[in-house]
Protein backbone atom coordinates (compact mmCIF):
# COMPACT_ATOMS: atom_id res chain seq x y z
CA UNK A 1 0.00 0.00 0.00
CA UNK A 2 1.30 3.43 -0.96
CA UNK A 3 0.35 6.78 0.69
CA UNK A 4 1.43 10.45 0.66
CA UNK A 5 2.83 10.77 3.77
CA UNK A 6 5.94 10.01 4.71
CA UNK A 7 7.26 6.47 5.41
CA UNK A 8 10.56 7.62 7.45
CA UNK A 9 8.97 8.89 9.89
CA UNK A 10 7.06 5.30 10.46
CA UNK A 11 11.09 3.44 10.24
CA UNK A 12 13.33 2.59 13.18
CA UNK A 13 16.73 4.41 12.84
CA UNK A 14 18.28 1.91 15.32
CA UNK A 15 17.97 -1.45 15.53
CA UNK A 16 20.03 -3.48 18.52
CA UNK A 17 22.62 -6.02 17.60
CA UNK A 18 20.15 -8.51 19.22
CA UNK A 19 17.27 -7.76 17.33
CA UNK A 20 19.24 -7.87 14.06
CA UNK A 21 20.11 -11.51 15.37
CA UNK A 22 16.72 -12.82 16.12
CA UNK A 23 15.13 -11.15 13.49
CA UNK A 24 17.06 -12.63 11.21
CA UNK A 25 17.29 -15.79 12.78
CA UNK A 26 13.34 -16.26 12.15
CA UNK A 27 13.63 -15.34 8.68
CA UNK A 28 16.11 -18.57 8.04
CA UNK A 29 13.93 -20.36 9.72
CA UNK A 30 10.59 -19.33 7.74
CA UNK A 31 12.53 -19.03 4.63
CA UNK A 32 11.25 -22.35 3.19
CA UNK A 33 11.57 -21.92 -0.56
CA UNK A 34 13.27 -18.72 -1.61
CA UNK A 35 13.52 -16.40 1.43
CA UNK A 36 12.77 -13.22 -0.11
CA UNK A 37 8.80 -13.15 0.87
CA UNK A 38 10.01 -13.70 4.41
CA UNK A 39 12.53 -11.52 4.64
CA UNK A 40 9.90 -8.58 3.79
CA UNK A 41 7.57 -9.42 6.25
CA UNK A 42 9.85 -9.48 8.93
CA UNK A 43 11.95 -6.74 8.47
CA UNK A 44 9.13 -4.17 7.08
CA UNK A 45 5.49 -5.30 7.94
CA UNK A 46 6.81 -6.82 11.30
CA UNK A 47 9.56 -5.06 13.05
CA UNK A 48 9.98 -1.41 10.23
CA UNK A 49 13.51 -1.80 9.62
CA UNK A 50 12.97 -0.45 6.87
CA UNK A 51 10.64 1.11 3.96
CA UNK A 52 9.38 -1.34 1.15
CA UNK A 53 11.85 1.09 -1.17
CA UNK A 54 14.95 0.55 0.40
CA UNK A 55 14.42 -2.99 1.40
CA UNK A 56 13.85 -3.32 -2.83
CA UNK A 57 16.98 -0.93 -3.88
CA UNK A 58 19.11 -3.39 -1.35
CA UNK A 59 17.74 -6.80 -2.63
CA UNK A 60 17.71 -5.25 -6.12
CA UNK A 61 21.60 -4.30 -5.91
CA UNK A 62 21.89 -8.04 -4.31
CA UNK A 63 20.39 -9.44 -6.78
CA UNK A 64 23.24 -8.54 -9.20
CA UNK A 65 26.14 -9.41 -6.92
CA UNK A 66 27.42 -12.97 -6.69
CA UNK A 67 25.67 -14.71 -3.71
CA UNK A 68 21.93 -15.20 -2.99
CA UNK A 69 20.33 -11.69 -3.50
CA UNK A 70 18.84 -12.29 0.53
CA UNK A 71 22.21 -13.29 1.93
CA UNK A 72 23.77 -9.78 0.54
CA UNK A 73 20.56 -7.97 1.74
CA UNK A 74 21.50 -9.38 5.03
CA UNK A 75 25.21 -7.97 4.78
CA UNK A 76 23.83 -5.00 4.04
CA UNK A 77 21.53 -4.33 6.15
CA UNK A 78 23.42 -5.29 9.12
CA UNK A 79 26.31 -2.95 8.01
CA UNK A 80 23.88 0.00 8.00
CA UNK A 81 22.06 -0.74 11.64
CA UNK A 82 25.64 -2.02 13.18
CA UNK A 83 28.43 -2.15 10.86
CA UNK A 84 30.84 -4.95 10.77
CA UNK A 85 29.48 -6.89 13.71
CA UNK A 86 25.81 -6.11 12.67
CA UNK A 87 26.97 -7.94 8.98
CA UNK A 88 28.34 -10.80 11.27
CA UNK A 89 25.00 -11.76 13.29
CA UNK A 90 22.98 -11.09 10.13
CA UNK A 91 24.67 -14.00 8.68
CA UNK A 92 25.08 -16.21 11.78
CA UNK A 93 21.25 -15.63 12.44
CA UNK A 94 20.09 -16.38 8.77
CA UNK A 95 22.60 -19.85 8.50
CA UNK A 96 22.40 -21.32 11.86
CA UNK A 97 18.59 -22.63 12.03
CA UNK A 98 19.04 -23.77 8.42
CA UNK A 99 21.90 -25.54 8.57
CA UNK A 100 21.03 -27.41 12.32
CA UNK A 101 17.59 -28.73 9.95
CA UNK A 102 19.64 -29.34 7.12
CA UNK A 103 22.16 -31.89 8.34
CA UNK A 104 19.56 -33.61 10.68
CA UNK A 105 17.43 -34.25 7.31
CA UNK A 106 20.34 -35.54 6.25
CA UNK A 107 21.40 -37.55 8.76
CA UNK A 108 17.25 -39.05 8.92
CA UNK A 109 17.12 -39.59 5.21
CA UNK A 110 20.33 -41.80 5.61
CA UNK A 111 18.31 -43.85 7.68
CA UNK A 112 14.92 -44.22 6.31
CA UNK A 113 16.42 -43.86 2.32
CA UNK A 114 15.12 -47.33 1.86
CA UNK A 115 11.86 -46.68 2.64
CA UNK A 116 9.99 -46.37 -1.30
CA UNK A 117 7.47 -43.74 0.25
CA UNK A 118 10.53 -41.58 1.90
CA UNK A 119 12.08 -42.12 -1.69
CA UNK A 120 8.76 -41.07 -3.39
CA UNK A 121 8.47 -37.91 -1.30
CA UNK A 122 12.13 -36.46 -1.84
CA UNK A 123 11.63 -37.07 -5.44
CA UNK A 124 8.14 -35.48 -5.72
CA UNK A 125 9.87 -32.19 -3.59
CA UNK A 126 12.68 -32.66 -6.16
CA UNK A 127 10.56 -32.37 -8.74
CA UNK A 128 8.50 -29.34 -6.83
CA UNK A 129 11.76 -27.26 -6.41
CA UNK A 130 12.38 -27.34 -9.80
CA UNK A 131 9.32 -26.42 -10.97
CA UNK A 132 9.48 -23.56 -8.22
CA UNK A 133 12.09 -22.23 -9.52
CA UNK A 134 11.30 -22.22 -13.41
CA UNK A 135 8.01 -20.50 -11.94
CA UNK A 136 9.79 -17.87 -10.13
CA UNK A 137 12.04 -17.38 -13.15
CA UNK A 138 8.93 -16.85 -15.46
CA UNK A 139 7.59 -14.66 -12.70
CA UNK A 140 10.45 -12.48 -12.24
CA UNK A 141 10.40 -12.09 -16.67
CA UNK A 142 7.19 -11.23 -16.72
CA UNK A 143 7.50 -8.34 -14.21
CA UNK A 144 10.77 -7.00 -15.14
CA UNK A 145 9.98 -6.94 -18.84
CA UNK A 146 13.31 -6.42 -20.45
CA UNK A 147 13.74 -4.37 -23.61
CA UNK A 148 14.35 -6.53 -27.24
CA UNK A 149 18.33 -6.28 -26.76
CA UNK A 150 18.43 -7.20 -23.14
CA UNK A 151 15.63 -10.11 -23.55
CA UNK A 152 18.51 -11.23 -26.03
CA UNK A 153 21.62 -11.19 -23.54
CA UNK A 154 18.76 -13.59 -21.13
CA UNK A 155 18.27 -15.83 -23.87
CA UNK A 156 22.02 -16.65 -24.54
CA UNK A 157 22.37 -16.70 -20.95
CA UNK A 158 19.62 -19.69 -21.07
CA UNK A 159 20.67 -21.37 -24.33
CA UNK A 160 24.19 -21.28 -23.07
CA UNK A 161 24.33 -23.06 -19.52
CA UNK A 162 20.10 -24.29 -19.17
CA UNK A 163 20.61 -25.71 -22.96
CA UNK A 164 24.39 -26.31 -23.71
CA UNK A 165 25.78 -26.68 -20.51
CA UNK A 166 28.37 -24.64 -20.97
CA UNK A 167 30.32 -23.58 -18.17
CA UNK A 168 29.18 -20.91 -16.19
CA UNK A 169 32.92 -18.48 -15.40
CA UNK A 170 33.02 -17.54 -19.32
CA UNK A 171 29.46 -17.36 -20.14
CA UNK A 172 28.96 -14.43 -17.42
CA UNK A 173 31.93 -12.80 -17.99
CA UNK A 174 31.23 -12.30 -21.88
CA UNK A 175 27.55 -11.82 -21.16
CA UNK A 176 28.19 -8.93 -18.28
CA UNK A 177 29.52 -6.36 -20.83
CA UNK A 178 26.69 -7.33 -23.02
CA UNK A 179 24.10 -6.40 -21.06
CA UNK A 180 25.83 -3.70 -20.03
CA UNK A 181 25.77 -2.29 -23.30
CA UNK A 182 22.51 -3.19 -23.85
CA UNK A 183 21.43 -0.75 -21.03
CA UNK A 184 23.80 2.01 -22.30
CA UNK A 185 22.04 1.72 -25.89
CA UNK A 186 18.53 1.29 -24.30
CA UNK A 187 19.27 4.42 -22.75
CA UNK A 188 20.74 6.52 -25.51
CA UNK A 189 17.84 5.16 -27.51
CA UNK B 1 47.81 -31.06 8.42
CA UNK B 2 45.06 -29.68 6.62
CA UNK B 3 43.40 -32.87 4.44
CA UNK B 4 43.55 -32.27 0.79
CA UNK B 5 39.70 -32.34 0.65
CA UNK B 6 38.94 -29.51 2.96
CA UNK B 7 41.62 -27.63 0.73
CA UNK B 8 39.64 -28.79 -2.59
CA UNK B 9 36.05 -27.97 -0.88
CA UNK B 10 37.51 -24.53 -0.21
CA UNK B 11 38.72 -23.77 -3.79
CA UNK B 12 36.02 -25.03 -5.44
CA UNK B 13 33.35 -23.58 -3.32
CA UNK B 14 35.26 -20.08 -3.12
CA UNK B 15 35.12 -19.52 -6.91
CA UNK B 16 31.89 -20.83 -7.22
CA UNK B 17 31.07 -17.59 -4.83
CA UNK B 18 32.14 -15.25 -6.89
CA UNK B 19 30.57 -16.16 -9.93
CA UNK B 20 27.40 -16.80 -8.04
CA UNK B 21 25.22 -14.27 -9.75
CA UNK B 22 21.84 -15.23 -9.15
CA UNK B 23 22.54 -16.85 -6.09
CA UNK B 24 22.71 -20.88 -5.23
CA UNK B 25 19.87 -21.63 -8.43
CA UNK B 26 22.00 -19.87 -10.76
CA UNK B 27 24.86 -21.76 -10.58
CA UNK B 28 23.23 -24.74 -9.82
CA UNK B 29 24.40 -26.36 -13.27
CA UNK B 30 27.84 -25.06 -12.45
CA UNK B 31 27.92 -26.82 -8.46
CA UNK B 32 26.72 -29.93 -10.27
CA UNK B 33 29.34 -30.05 -13.37
CA UNK B 34 32.20 -29.65 -10.59
CA UNK B 35 31.04 -32.01 -7.54
CA UNK B 36 30.10 -34.60 -10.41
CA UNK B 37 31.99 -34.24 -13.79
CA UNK B 38 35.23 -32.77 -12.78
CA UNK B 39 35.76 -33.77 -8.97
CA UNK B 40 33.68 -36.76 -9.21
CA UNK B 41 33.28 -36.29 -5.80
CA UNK B 42 29.39 -38.23 -5.81
CA UNK B 43 27.38 -39.94 -8.06
CA UNK B 44 24.77 -37.83 -10.03
CA UNK B 45 21.95 -39.66 -7.75
CA UNK B 46 23.86 -38.86 -4.40
CA UNK B 47 23.75 -35.14 -5.74
CA UNK B 48 20.10 -35.26 -6.72
CA UNK B 49 19.25 -36.95 -3.17
CA UNK B 50 21.41 -33.83 -1.19
CA UNK B 51 19.60 -31.50 -3.91
CA UNK B 52 16.44 -32.77 -2.56
CA UNK B 53 17.37 -32.81 1.25
CA UNK B 54 18.79 -28.97 1.43
CA UNK B 55 15.33 -27.99 -0.65
CA UNK B 56 13.11 -29.36 2.00
CA UNK B 57 14.86 -26.99 4.38
CA UNK B 58 14.00 -23.19 4.77
CA UNK B 59 17.08 -20.44 4.53
CA UNK B 60 19.61 -19.70 1.66
CA UNK B 61 19.55 -22.77 -1.00
CA UNK B 62 23.28 -22.39 -0.81
CA UNK B 63 22.94 -24.73 1.95
CA UNK B 64 23.23 -27.36 -0.60
CA UNK B 65 26.39 -26.58 -0.59
CA UNK B 66 27.09 -26.74 3.57
CA UNK B 67 25.26 -30.31 3.20
CA UNK B 68 27.70 -31.60 0.22
CA UNK B 69 30.61 -30.00 2.39
CA UNK B 70 29.08 -32.47 5.16
CA UNK B 71 28.70 -35.14 2.90
CA UNK B 72 32.21 -34.99 2.01
CA UNK B 73 34.48 -34.31 5.34
CA UNK B 74 31.47 -34.39 8.14
CA UNK B 75 31.39 -31.46 10.53
CA UNK B 76 34.78 -29.70 9.15
CA UNK B 77 33.83 -30.46 5.13
CA UNK B 78 30.36 -28.70 6.75
CA UNK B 79 32.31 -25.99 8.09
CA UNK B 80 35.03 -24.49 4.65
CA UNK B 81 31.96 -25.60 2.73
CA UNK B 82 29.68 -22.97 4.14
CA UNK B 83 32.45 -20.34 4.42
CA UNK B 84 33.91 -20.72 1.11
CA UNK B 85 30.69 -20.11 -0.57
CA UNK B 86 29.68 -17.17 2.27
CA UNK B 87 32.89 -15.22 2.53
CA UNK B 88 33.57 -14.40 -0.74
CA UNK B 89 30.22 -13.17 -2.23
CA UNK B 90 29.55 -11.70 1.31
CA UNK B 91 32.68 -8.94 1.60
CA UNK B 92 31.77 -8.38 -2.27
CA UNK B 93 28.66 -7.54 -1.19
CA UNK B 94 29.96 -5.74 2.10
CA UNK B 95 32.49 -3.11 -0.18
CA UNK B 96 29.20 -3.02 -2.72
CA UNK B 97 26.75 -1.92 -0.43
CA UNK B 98 29.41 1.09 0.96
CA UNK B 99 30.56 1.89 -2.83
CA UNK B 100 27.38 2.20 -3.66
CA UNK B 101 25.34 4.08 -0.86
CA UNK B 102 28.16 6.70 -1.58
CA UNK B 103 27.58 6.75 -5.18
CA UNK B 104 24.02 5.79 -5.78
CA UNK B 105 23.30 8.81 -8.08
CA UNK B 106 25.86 7.80 -10.90
CA UNK B 107 24.88 7.33 -14.09
CA UNK B 108 27.64 4.02 -14.16
CA UNK B 109 25.68 2.76 -11.07
CA UNK B 110 22.43 2.67 -12.78
CA UNK B 111 24.08 0.86 -15.94
CA UNK B 112 25.70 -1.14 -14.28
CA UNK B 113 22.30 -2.57 -12.62
CA UNK B 114 20.10 -2.95 -15.43
CA UNK B 115 23.23 -4.51 -17.35
CA UNK B 116 22.93 -7.26 -14.70
CA UNK B 117 19.77 -7.77 -15.02
CA UNK B 118 18.88 -10.11 -18.28
CA UNK B 119 22.04 -12.31 -17.01
CA UNK B 120 20.90 -12.90 -13.92
CA UNK B 121 17.17 -13.44 -15.38
CA UNK B 122 18.68 -16.09 -17.79
CA UNK B 123 20.47 -17.61 -15.50
CA UNK B 124 17.93 -18.72 -13.21
CA UNK B 125 16.10 -19.59 -15.88
CA UNK B 126 18.61 -22.02 -17.13
CA UNK B 127 18.71 -23.41 -13.48
CA UNK B 128 15.03 -24.20 -13.77
CA UNK B 129 15.47 -26.13 -16.55
CA UNK B 130 18.55 -27.86 -15.39
CA UNK B 131 17.12 -28.74 -12.21
CA UNK B 132 14.47 -30.66 -14.23
CA UNK B 133 16.25 -32.14 -15.99
CA UNK B 134 18.29 -33.74 -13.06
CA UNK B 135 14.65 -34.11 -11.14
CA UNK B 136 12.34 -35.52 -13.41
CA UNK B 137 12.66 -39.14 -14.48
CA UNK B 138 9.01 -39.93 -15.70
CA UNK B 139 5.45 -38.35 -16.84
CA UNK B 140 4.34 -37.66 -13.22
CA UNK B 141 7.53 -35.55 -11.93
CA UNK B 142 7.57 -33.68 -14.54
CA UNK B 143 4.14 -32.94 -14.23
CA UNK B 144 4.73 -32.41 -10.57
CA UNK B 145 7.22 -29.86 -11.88
CA UNK B 146 5.23 -28.19 -14.60
CA UNK B 147 2.04 -27.94 -12.32
CA UNK B 148 4.44 -26.40 -8.97
CA UNK B 149 5.74 -23.34 -12.31
CA UNK B 150 2.38 -22.90 -12.72
CA UNK B 151 1.06 -22.27 -9.31
CA UNK B 152 4.45 -19.84 -8.74
CA UNK B 153 3.74 -17.72 -11.73
CA UNK B 154 -0.07 -17.38 -11.31
CA UNK B 155 -0.35 -17.47 -7.16
CA UNK B 156 1.01 -15.29 -4.56
CA UNK B 157 0.31 -17.96 -1.80
CA UNK B 158 3.41 -19.88 -0.28
CA UNK B 159 4.87 -22.35 -2.14
CA UNK B 160 4.96 -24.86 0.26
CA UNK B 161 1.47 -25.70 -0.72
CA UNK B 162 2.68 -26.68 -4.44
CA UNK B 163 5.38 -28.83 -2.73
CA UNK B 164 3.35 -30.74 -0.18
CA UNK B 165 1.33 -31.46 -2.84
CA UNK B 166 3.53 -32.56 -5.31
CA UNK B 167 5.11 -34.60 -2.74
CA UNK B 168 1.68 -36.19 -1.44
CA UNK B 169 0.80 -37.05 -5.37
CA UNK B 170 4.39 -38.73 -6.37
CA UNK B 171 4.21 -40.95 -2.36
CA UNK B 172 -0.12 -42.05 -3.28
CA UNK B 173 1.17 -43.31 -7.13
CA UNK B 174 3.42 -45.64 -5.40
CA UNK B 175 0.05 -47.57 -4.58
CA UNK B 176 -1.78 -46.94 -7.47
CA UNK B 177 1.18 -48.05 -10.61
Amino acid sequence: MTNQQDPADDVRHTVSKSELFLGFLKIGLLGFGGIAPWARHVIIEERRWLTDKEFAAILGIGQILPGPNTMNAAVMIGDRFQGVPGVLLCLLGQMAMPLVIVTSLASIYQHFATIPEVKAAVVGAAAGAAGLVLGTALKMARKIRLAPRALVVAAMAFVAIGLLAWPLVPVVAALVPLGIAAAALERRA
Amino acid sequence: MIPDMLIDIARVFAILSLVSIGGANAVLPEIRRQVVDVQGWMSDASFTNLFAISNAAPGPNIILVSLIGWQLAGLAGLAVATLAIMIPSCSLAFLAGRVVSRWSDKRWVTLLKQGLVPVALGLILASGVSMMRTADHDALTTAISVATAVFVVFSSRNPLWAIATGTGVNIAALHFS
